[in-house]
């Protein structure tokens, strides 16, 4: 029964979620609000167990004097300085002028920050990488890539500037743009269309079960 | 004339006309079209500045007071009130004005409005197809119907043919890669909840994952950082580990949570590979920015890296850090692949009649297009 209720339930709103795309009329057209709501509220309840199971594991490390204990010390002492000050400001933490605000502001958005702007050296190391001519697409892929970060600044522009109009670097990035990396997305995103609608078919259908687990 | 009868003259636009009410199609009721014939001084330099829309109920067949309820800028000729404010079975009338505003030698800002006629009656009501997405009905119908029919195919023995896909191929070698080095191995499921089929197809995939990491007795961890996913994930695990006949094995901390923010989880998982080492990290599901922060971390420390999504943006950065990419689709595929099922072959082969269909549909679209024989593309338009 575990495994066949979860199934009738996905089968029920897979169906109810395709049909109400095609009926504006009431109550289909109010379903996706009545889900979402119905999927906040399941998420709510399970994020306290995710924030338990984070809890427990770090305390174990500790516990333990685990290697590098210190980190998990440092989660459980960020998790109870954010919460407690979360709840002790009320319903207006986030307001400006708030210790949940300044935490905000000076601790979170500059770690946040960090890791982002990271992502510029990890994409020179992996660009390196990958555009090496090793065979005949990577050195196409080189080319490509070549022509459009010139004709993505006004260097490239300036070389080309005794050329006509429409052929000159910035011309040629736009058509490597619009056409060749048009094309080959739509093709990724139509097979990604289909890939959708067959997975979901498979999980309406039941065929596809494994993310119900073992219902034991 | 005086001054003021002057500028009036020369101010007050001519009315919009021929203005006509319907019930807004394809909706869920509350709402209602308008449309007219813009003011013959709708023009550039011309006297309108823009359209006042009014409504008035429709009792006793007379008209109530009107009120405002929408305004569109010069050029426009039609109005919904897309909000739903109209009551369903309520008869409303409307009228448009074309309205110019000046500013006198005073500096005194003045409006002249011209009314059209009151409309006929109208009532809102809702629909019961949207008839404007026939198009994907017929779609969904058709591939629903090939995948059905393969998976009875399938089911009846029929041998189908499915195209090797390099990544999956390798899952096997990568899950052994970890057991010789007596590493562990880390899967990664994305940034998606469980509303999201990535993260479906991604718990599939972690299924047969977990199966091959219980026979070969690896260690499989999958920080998460959605809690649903967590919960979901250690079903999967479970489920996997008793079907490889080591459920003892097992151990639910193996799928943990970390946090749901996203620059939060990428720092967690980098730490968490360079303190561990692991000899195998696969990426299947929904990522955006940190795909190349984690990638490019597992990369540094020599794991053997597969990665599969559906976001075309990160495609490449898997493409060029990870040692094999599953792209769009195939992230779809691999479970079909990985189980070797009948019904979930027959459905990845009913998937490729449809990807069959639309190829010959976008090579007749090319020639019709091409010489202007038929827009054969607007049978395609979604709305």
């Amino acid at each position: 029964m575990r495994r066949e209720v979860p199934l009738l339930i996905t089968a029920i709103v897979g169906i109810t979620f395709v049909v109400s795309y095609f009926i504006p009329h009431f109550p289909f057209n109010r379903m996706d609000a009545w889900f979402a709501d119905w999927f906040s509220i399941i998420a709510a309840c399970a994020i306290v167990l995710g924030a338990l199971n984070l809890i427990k594991l770090s305390a174990q490390k500790v516990l333990d004097r685990k290697e590098d204990w210190v980190y998990s010390l440092v989660i459980i002492f960020s998790f109870i300085l954010i919460t407690v000050i979360g709840f002790w400001e009320g319903r207006d933490y986030r307001d400006p002028g708030t210790a949940f605000d300044w935490l905000y502001n000076n601790m979170y958005n500059p770690l946040s920050a960090t890791m982002f702007s990271i992502l510029a050296f990890f994409v020179a190391s992996a660009s390196y990488r990958a555009f090496r001519a090793r065979n005949f697409e990577a050195t196409l892929l080189l080319i490509a890539a070549f022509l459009v970060m010139i004709g993505r600044v006004p260097v490239g522009d300036f070389f080309t500037s005794f050329m006509p109009e429409g052929y000159r670097f910035s011309d040629l990035a736009n058509w490597i743009m619009d056409y060749p990396q048009t094309a080959g997305q739509r093709a990724i995103m139509i097979g990604i269309g289909l890939g959708v609608v067959s997975t979901s078919l498979r999980v309406i259908l039941g065929i596809e079960r494994a993310h119900i687990g073992s219902g034991e | 004339m005086t001054p003021v009868d002057t500028l009036e003259a020369n101010a007050r636009p001519l009315p919009p006309t021929d203005v006509t009410v319907k019930d807004t199609p394809n909706d869920g009721g509350g709402a209602i079209t308008v449309a007219w014939n813009p003011s013959p001084d709708d023009h550039k330099g011309g006297k309108v500045k823009g359209y006042s829309v009014f409504r008035a109920e429709y009792i006793d067949d007379q008209p109530g007071e009107f009120t405002l309820v929408g305004e569109r800028p010069a050029g426009k000729d039609e109005y919904s009130n897309d909000d739903g404010n109209t009551a369903d079975g309520i008869r409303y009338v409307y009228k448009v004005a074309a309205l110019n505003r000046v500013t006198t030698e005073t500096g005194e800002v003045r409006e002249f409005v011209s009314e059209s006629a009151v409309t006929l009656p109208v009532t809102s009501s809702p629909q019961w197809f949207h008839k404007r997405r026939v198009n994907v009905m017929v779609a969904v119908i058709l591939l629903s119907f090939f995948i059905v029919y393969y998976i009875r195919q399938a089911k009846a023995g029929k041998k189908l043919f499915i195209r090797r896909i390099a990544g999956m191929e390798a899952v096997d070698e990568a899950v052994g890669r970890a057991t010789e080095m007596g590493k562990k191995i880390f899967y990664i499921s994305g940034l998606g909840d469980m509303d999201n089929m990535q993260t479906i197809a991604s718990l599939t995939i972690l299924g047969r994952v977990a199966e091959l990491a219980a026979e070969y007795e690896t260690y499989l961890d999958v920080p998460v950082c959605r809690s649903l996913v967590m919960v979901t994930g250690r079903e999967v695990v479970k489920e996997a580990y008793s079907k490889a006949g080591r459920p003892d094995a097992f151990k639910p901390d193996q799928v943990h949570y970390l946090t749901d923010d996203q620059f939060g989880y990428a720092a967690a998982v980098d730490g968490m590979f360079v303190r561990e080492k692991p000899a195998t990290i696969f990426y299947m599901g929904q990522f955006y920015a940190e795909s190349l922060i984690l990638a490019e971390t597992g990369n540094s420390i020599g794991a053997i890296q597969i990665a599969g999504t559906a976001m075309p943006a990160q495609l490449p950065f898997f493409v060029a850090a990870c040692d094999y990419t599953l792209i769009g689709e195939e992230l779809f595929a691999a479970s079909s692949y990985l189980s070797k099922e009948p019904k979930l072959l027959g459905s990845l082969k009913g998937q490729d009649i449809g990807k069959g269909i639309i190829l010959v549909a976008l090579i007749i679209g090319v020639i019709l297009e091409s010489f202007g024989v038929w827009q054969l593309s607007n049978l395609f338009m979604v709305k």
